[in-house]
């Protein structure tokens, strides 16, 4: 059950350090050339996300690992009382 | 009011703040002291951690590096935020749930180990101690520019201010300072930005003028790629630092560095349970990219008033030295804006050249001249400071801008203090020499070494060691490549023993320090680096500020190689893994 409990967590945290990793490492660097071919009105793309996508993405998911971590609690009846 | 008095109001302002929350935070348990009774409500305690994270390096230098790096910039951008994913998801909960009052004590109990402990202060107290010299000298050129007193006067009053909320109030004490300092920043940030956005785009929010026309109808980043090109510096938008190779492993560093930076951590052993340090997590990244999002429109605006103000489409439009205008005036007093008139003709060429003699280049398909560059020094330090009066703002958004750096340098310091002064308290003392002293002795010590922790940094603050710049690099390497992995594996792992994660700490110091020094040279001595400081030399091309990652990744491997040779965990440490790991057991 605990053991679960860690496992669930564990695979949220990996979809999440996906998602950090392709949006910083990816786009931001790896892949940038690429994406600065597209544009986002005055951005070129692989700069925006460089200098600003990146940053807004690392928020959401923040916010979004809290929220599921609390419902992953409450289903394993694990959370704080 | 003339701008010298406008500073010492608003300086003297927010001083009288800070001494009011003083008193009215005054610790009375050791648990205040080391972390405020860890019932700081996440969305207080992300502000705090927030002002505590951005110190003046990323308030007055790091629009600065950008406006000169372009592009290349982006590693700090990204590498101090995404620090706080991994905080959020693989430390910060976690080491709540244990509850313990410092980083070094978790260490010992989760590695059974005194040994443990001591290594981890040690690698605690170094990261600490060269980031807090950077900070004492920040407060004290804050004052000397802003103020014109002298250096000197300006760090000893920074001192005695840190010393009353810090000493009097510990964990508490700074907590509402801290707050109290994050709103007082973050106002002095944006109000020149959204105002220089305003005048360049039309469009009052500096994310969005980033992308935005200006009023003849280029996009500003184009304009500003033009302008850079036609001079004969890099594109703005494309210049890379280095290599991507370097760039990446550079950013890995930062964010694995920033995650496991002590006085970060500790912020989150004040919150009231594990889901309050989840969320805390999040709002501090909300505060800190309030700014860092801030930071680059900041840069690229202040890049581009700097360029157009001086130099012009044609050499005969440029500006004329005579007429130059007076903030120009007052940054050549610091020596930190240099002109010299190389052809003569009494107007300022600000160009990529240079050499001495005028030279070739092909923009566009075009061959253009330019003429030698007689900008000869624009420190990148002076470019958030400067760039209200380049834009030509009212003096009391000038005045606000210094209490927002002082607020950023006094805010850091605290906390790197307080985790020097309770890793010495309750690591050393109490964990150490001394288990059976009273809470009330305990505390008295603590409040003693916060004392000697004050004077140690201003005596270094009065003495800065030449190698003051290159230390940050250290702090960072250190953090990432030390304790980060040490904590990791304390929570993921369940068999890592205490052999494992002391030979891990130490072979990552031990690289990082070797590589630091090799090409920086011995304590920074710069005459002892036995590999010169050049890109050749560099393995792989990694610079060495960026070389944390890899020391991290040593770390990993020899703990876990140590781990296979050595006796097993004792009974226990399993149920004790297993119990951080779940919310609700205990």
């Amino acid at each position: 059950m605990n053991n679960d409990y860690w496992k669930a967590n564990i695979s949220l945290i990996v979809k999440c350090l996906a998602v950090w990793f392709v949006v910083s490492y990816m786009f931001g660097i790896v892949l940038v050339d690429v994406l600065n071919t597209i544009r986002l009105g005055g951005y070129k793309l692989g700069f925006w996300f460089a200098q600003q996508g990146s940053i807004y993405t690392f928020v959401i998911l923040v916010f979004y690992y809290a929220k599921s971590m609390n419902k992953i609690d409450e289903e394993f009846n694990v959370h704080e009382k | 009011m003339d701008l010298q008095a406008l500073t010492f109001l608003f300086v003297g302002i927010t001083f009288a703040i800070y001494i009011g929350i003083a008193f009215w935070a005054k610790a009375t348990t050791t648990s205040e002291f080391y972390v405020a009774g860890g019932g700081i409500h996440p969305i207080a305690n992300g502000m705090a951690t927030a002002a505590d994270w951005m110190s003046a390096a990323s308030f007055i230098s790091m629009a600065g590096l950008i406006a000169f790096y372009g592009y290349g910039g982006s590693v700090f951008l990204m590498g101090w935020t995404g620090g706080y994913v991994l905080l959020a998801m693989l430390l910060a909960p976690y080491l709540r749930k244990h509850g313990s009052f410092t980083v070094p004590e978790f260490i010992s109990d989760r590695y059974y180990s005194k040994a443990a402990r001591v290594v981890a202060v040690i690698c605690l107290i170094i990261a600490s101690v060269t980031y807090v010299i950077g900070q004492m000298k920040g407060i004290g050129v804050a004052f000397s520019r802003f103020l014109e007193v002298d250096y000197e006067t300006g760090l000893v009053t920074g001192m005695v201010i840190v010393a009353f909320y810090a000493v009097m109030g510990g964990m508490k004490g700074i907590t509402y300072t801290q707050i109290a300092q994050y709103v007082i920043m973050i106002i002095a940030y944006t109000i020149p930005a959204v105002f220089i956005s305003f005048m360049l785009t039309g469009n009052p929010i500096p994310q969005l003028g980033l992308g935005s026309e200006m009023a003849d109808g280029t996009y500003l980043l184009d304009k500003l790629d033009q302008v850079v090109a036609g001079l004969g510096f890099s594109e703005y938008t494309t210049q890379a630092r280095l290599s991507s190779t370097n760039m990446f492993v550079y950013t890995l560093s930062l964010m694995i560095g920033t995650a496991g930076l002590p006085h970060v951590i500790m912020r989150f052993f004040t919150v009231s349970s594990v889901k309050a340090a989840r969320e805390s997590a999040g709002w501090a990244l909300v505060f800190i990219a309030l700014l860092y999002t801030t930071a680059p429109a900041v840069a690229a605006m202040a890049r581009l008033n700097l360029m157009t103000t001086i130099d012009q489409p044609t050499q005969a439009q440029n500006l004329a030295y005579v007429d130059r205008p007076s903030w120009f005036k007052n940054w050549e007093k610091t020596g930190l804006l240099k002109f010299k008139d190389k052809n003569g003709d009494g107007l300022i060429q600000y160009t990529g050249n240079k050499s001495n003699t005028p030279k070739t280049t092909k923009v566009d398909g075009k061959d253009i001249v330019l003429l030698p560059n007689e900008m000869v020094k624009v420190d990148r330090d002076i470019m958030v400071l400067a760039n209200p009066e380049i834009a030509g703002l009212p003096n009391w958004v000038i005045a606000i801008v210094a209490a927002g750096g002082l607020a950023a340098a006094l805010s850091t310091a605290a906390g790197l203090l307080l985790a020097i002064a309770s890793s010495i308290s309750h690591d050393l003392l109490k964990g150490v020499w001394k288990p059976n002293i009273s809470e009330k002795e305990e505390l008295n010590y603590s409040r003693l070494s916060m004392i000697g922790a004050i004077l140690v940094a201003g005596y270094y603050g009065f003495n800065p060691p030449d190698f003051a710049a290159g230390t940050v690099a250290l702090a960072f390497g250190l953090a990432a490549s030390s304790i980060f992995p040490a904590l990791m594996m304390g929570i993921f792992s369940k068999k890592m023993n205490k052999e494992g994660a002391i030979a891990g700490m130490l072979s990552g110091i031990g690289i990082t320090l070797l590589y630091v020094f090799q090409h920086k040279g011995i304590m920074f001595v710069k005459s002892t680096s036995f590999l010169g400081d050049m890109d050749p030399n560099w393995f792989l091309g990694i610079e060495p500020n960026a070389f944390g990652a890899i020391g991290a990744c040593v770390n990993f491997a020899v703990a876990f190689f140590v781990m296979s040779r050595t006796k097993k965990v004792p009974q226990g440490v399993e149920k004790m893994v297993e119990n951080i790991r779940i919310p609700a057991a205990n």
